[in-house]
């Protein structure tokens, strides 16, 4: 432990202290659900959201290693959890008959995901990866678009002879007895519901213990290098593409598991669920919670599924509160004259204090 | 021009020949041959414009030379890349300070280490034995550096919010940090005040010895390059114009006039 | 000759996402911002114009006009208030208001519209003209012929008026713009008109295509024009018109011989493997750093 808290000792206190922070506010937060399940004060509303706040806490903390750490706009996260929710069902459709228990299953099937949507990420990231700024953007929305095109023509089905493949749906055809998985553009049907919150928070758990020991390592330094002076990163030795590739991957992977849980949520799963508008949401909540800042983006998913959940006696206004919200927080954050005000009453009444 | 006969004897650590680069029709550096051996500090020096940078591009890999070679520990860089020749043994600042300016200074330093002390990115996330070693070690070392080119008392500090010439330092830090056998240095006294010049003077001697590694440095301060320098390449509209000792270099008609102006 | 009258067709909706891109390319190029609601001013025009034919009845160049009008006015509006204080800001913060506006704009229109849709009327003839074996409907020919005209008047104003050339000065470097004496305010501001305008035209013509006006009607032209832009070199004007013509054609070309359901795949599959033969679009300029 003595050598352990030298090494850590030099990173400096505010970077323990945020990866503290984070993983003390899951765990407070998941004994707070559990204390208000048990005692029944918790909605049938807000209780259905709870995995999928889970999963979109995952995949934002992904992406902000990939947006903030990394510093590379990425506009089709959700294509990532596409293929991880449809790779996550299909796993646990195959082994529903040998694997009965839903927790093991549901771990296999998360870790599928996340293996899968890695691969797409290493693929997707060989062209992506050789260009800058918005054109890499605009290249990981066309692979978001493309993922979810394949998807809605995709048929995919198991019976007594097998799996079965097919991109037209006249081609396909099923043994009587046979299940079908993937059904083109109705998506996916008749999924058990497998998923649960306790997964959903070890999940989370995972994905920071994930984002952080890379953060605070020399993988994690060099991406933070490359994304800081390109030339410079380089000059000392660090391969840029690889660098970035990690990053993205990773940022893929964690996408993907958190896909395979969302989908193995809910009995039926369209591949539309996974468009443009959900990768913008989850950026939404990265830029929101503070780019490299993990904390922040739980606090900031949370916050913003809820939000128009909270709204709801608004009925319409909700979506249109919370656009305002979304442009006055952006324009409130980024004038200075307000942040300088801002510090400056906090560090009076501290001062005042002591 | 061979002023030095002891050093003919070994095998220089890099030999540049006949090297020339052009962009466009431009030549911007032509037939340039030169050499710098183990232990030994050498000055680029040249009126604005001569091509200075762009041989320590040439040398680094940033650029492809259109002409010549370049030997590096006996070896033909050709086909070589910028982190290719990293790992070889060269490392360099930059004229336009290139530090990682969300980076605290002591993580700086540590990106140096990259290739020094290498563990997988597997290791990090499961926290194996092997990553606290490591770690330990870059840390340690990293702090050393620091101690050297007097930053230590920053180390927790952002890079950008380092007054000027301790960017300057921090980036000879790093450099070092690569391992290098041959440390390129890009007007490393800019924006220094004489007081910190002179110590800057001390360290690069220190540096030269304590790391037995041969510096060349391009720099305008004529006291520093005078100062320190064993030798002296002058380059002139990307030629060489002249080579030798500082004190041949100060009384060649050729560099005054460069200088000077006709 | 069913290849002609499919390559025609991919004239008609390329003009049309040509349009829209234009307007994407010339806020980019002066604004160096992707502007996410570019896609929904095309959406508020087609209303405009919509209300314009049916509440008001006017005739079909005054809903036009009024489309126009509206969307200029909207879009200098937003500049002002959303866009112009982040001038400095991080661009991602720019881009994170970008989307806010856009959802700002689609939720107002559901609120104030519902969110069914409505049948555009068909103001432009809808007769066709054979060329050879193909036929060839009016509304593609005025479609194609708007964005020649459209095109041919940007690039006059870009190169001979001295606002075109101000604007050209402020895409190269704002801060020395502004020490010319150029009001760099006033042109992004001008841009921003421009570009709205242009997307009430493309609006009005996209509504007379496809008749249906919905307030998410423009997401999805938007992405593809957005994707034209970048096809052609973001930034660049000719690029816009050319990416946009293409992806038009490529789109038409893939649900005619491919697939209808994988079209979008293929587009965003072009788009891919031209940014890797060509990192910066068709006539993008490549970025230099200085070492």
């Amino acid at each position: 432990m003595k050598e352990k808290s030298s090494v850590f000792s030099r990173f400096g206190d505010k970077k323990n202290r945020g990866r503290l922070m984070s993983f003390a506010l899951v765990i407070i937060a998941y004994i707070a659900v559990e204390v208000l399940l048990k005692t029944g004060s918790l909605g049938s509303m807000f209780s259905s959201l709870l995995v999928p706040i889970t999963c979109y806490v995952v995949a934002a903390i992904g992406l902000n290693l990939n947006v903030g750490i990394s510093g590379e706009l990425n506009l089709g996260q959700a294509g990532f959890m596409s293929v991880g929710a449809f790779c996550g069902i299909c796993v646990s459709g195959i082994l529903a008959n040998s694997i009965s228990a839903g927790i093991p299953r549901l771990i296999i099937a998360i870790f599928c995901g996340a293996i899968l949507a890695a691969v797409f990420g290493f693929l997707i990231g060989i062209p992506v990866l050789k260009l800058q700024g918005d054109y890499l953007a605009i290249v990981t929305l066309a692979f978001g678009q493309i993922i979810k095109s394949i998807f809605m023509n995709a048929y995919i089905g198991i019976d007594t002879e097998g799996l079965h493949f097919s991109f037209v749906e006249s081609n396909f055809k099923l043994q009587p007895g046979g299940k079908m998985l993937l059904n083109g553009p109705m998506g996916a049907t008749g999924t058990q519901k497998i998923a649960n919150f306790t997964v959903g928070t070890v999940l989370v758990i995972v994905a920071l213990l994930v984002v952080y020991n890379l953060m605070f390592s020399r993988s994690g330094r060099a991406i933070m290098a490359a994304r800081d002076n390109r030339i410079a990163a380089e000059s000392v030795g660090i391969p840029i593409s690889r660098t970035k590739m990690l990053a993205f991957v990773t940022s893929a992977a964690l996408a993907g598991a958190a896909g395979a849980l969302y989908g193995l949520n809910y009995s039926t799963l369209v591949p539309n669920k996974f468009d443009f508008n959900t990768s913008i949401l989850i950026l939404v909540y990265v830029v929101l919670g503070g780019l490299g800042n993990m904390t922040g983006t739980i606090i900031s998913t949370v916050v913003l599924i809820l939000l128009p959940e909270l709204l709801r006696s608004l009925q319409d206004y909700r979506m249109l509160i919370y656009a305002v919200v979304l442009i006055l927080i952006m324009l409130v954050t980024n004038n200075e004259w307000l942040m300088t005000k801002w510090k400056s009453l906090f560090s009076g009444k501290a001062k005042g204090g002591a | 021009m061979a002023d030095n006969t002891d050093k003919n004897m070994k095998a220089p650590v890099l030999d540049v020949q006949d090297l020339g680069i052009d962009f466009g029709g431009l030549t911007a550096v032509n037939d340039l041959n030169m050499q710098v051996y183990d232990g030994e500090i050498v000055g680029l020096i040249g009126p604005n414009g001569a091509g200075k940078t762009t041989v320590f591009n040439l040398l680094t890999k940033v650029y492809k030379p259109t002409r010549g070679k370049i030997y590096f520990d006996g070896k033909d860089t050709a086909g070589k890349s910028v982190v290719d020749i990293n790992k070889a043994g060269i490392a360099r600042t930059f004229q336009n300070i290139r530090l990682f300016g969300n980076l605290t200074v002591l993580d700086n330093v540590k990106t140096g280490f990259h290739n020094v002390i290498p563990y997988s990115p597997i290791t990090a996330i499961l926290r194996l034995p092997k990553y606290f070693a490591s770690e330990k070690e870059i840390n340690e070392k990293a702090m050393d550096l620091l101690k050297i080119m007097e930053l230590d008392k920053y180390a927790d500090y952002k890079a950008s919010n380092l007054p000027y010439g301790a960017q300057r330092r921090l980036e000879i830090a790093r450099a070092l940090a690569t391992n290098p056998k041959l440390l390129l240095l890009d007007e490393p006294a800019a924006g220094m005040n004489p007081q910190e010049t002179a110590e800057l003077m001390d360290m690069i001697r220190f540096v030269r010895d304590h790391f037995k590694i041969a510096v060349l440095l391009i720099e305008h301060d004529m006291k520093l390059v005078m100062g320190i320098c064993e030798r002296i390449t002058v380059l002139n509209y990307g030629m060489m114009l002249a080579q030798g000792t500082p004190e041949e270099i100060q009384s060649n008609p050729e560099v005054i006039k460069a200088y000077l102006g006709d | 000759m069913q290849f002609l009258s499919y390559l025609i067709n991919g004239l008609g909706l390329g003009s049309v996402y040509a349009i829209i891109a234009l307007g994407y390319t010339m806020v980019y190029g002066i604004a160096k911002m992707l502007n996410f609601a570019h896609g929904d001013i095309i959406m508020i025009g087609a209303y405009i114009a919509f209300f314009a034919l049916t509440k008001f009845a006017l005739p079909f160049p005054l809903a036009v006009l009024a489309a126009i009008a509206v969307c200029t006015m909207l879009g200098v509006l937003i500049e002002r208030l959303a866009y112009k204080p982040l001038r400095q800001a991080p661009s991602l913060a720019v881009l994170i208001t970008a989307i806010g506006v856009s959802y700002f704009l689609q939720n107002g229109a559901q609120i104030l519209w519902s969110s069914s849709s409505k049948v555009f009327p068909s103001a432009i003839s809808t007769g066709s003209i054979s060329l050879g074996s193909a036929s060839v409907s009016y509304l593609t020919l005025i479609t194609i012929a708007t964005c020649i005209v459209v095109m041919i008047c940007l690039t006059l104003f870009i190169n001979r008026t001295k606002t075109g050339s101000a604007m050209r000065a402020c895409s190269e470097d704002k801060g020395a713009s502004m020490l010319m004496g150029i009001n760099v305010n006033m042109i992004i501001s001008i841009t921003f008109a421009i570009g709205s305008g242009l997307a009430a035209i493309a609006s009005v013509l996209l509504a007379s295509t496809y008749p249906s006006v919905y307030p998410t009607m423009g997401s999805m032209p938007g992405i593809k024009a957005f994707t034209a832009a970048v096809f052609g070199g973001i930034g660049s004007i000719p690029g816009a018109f050319i990416g946009g013509l293409l992806l038009g054609i490529i789109e038409i070309f893939a649900k005619a011989y491919i697939s209808t359901q994988l079209s979008d795949a293929i587009v965003f599959g072009v788009l891919i493997v031209i940014l890797l033969i060509k990192p910066t679009g068709l006539l993008g300029k490549k970025i230099n750093v200085k070492v």
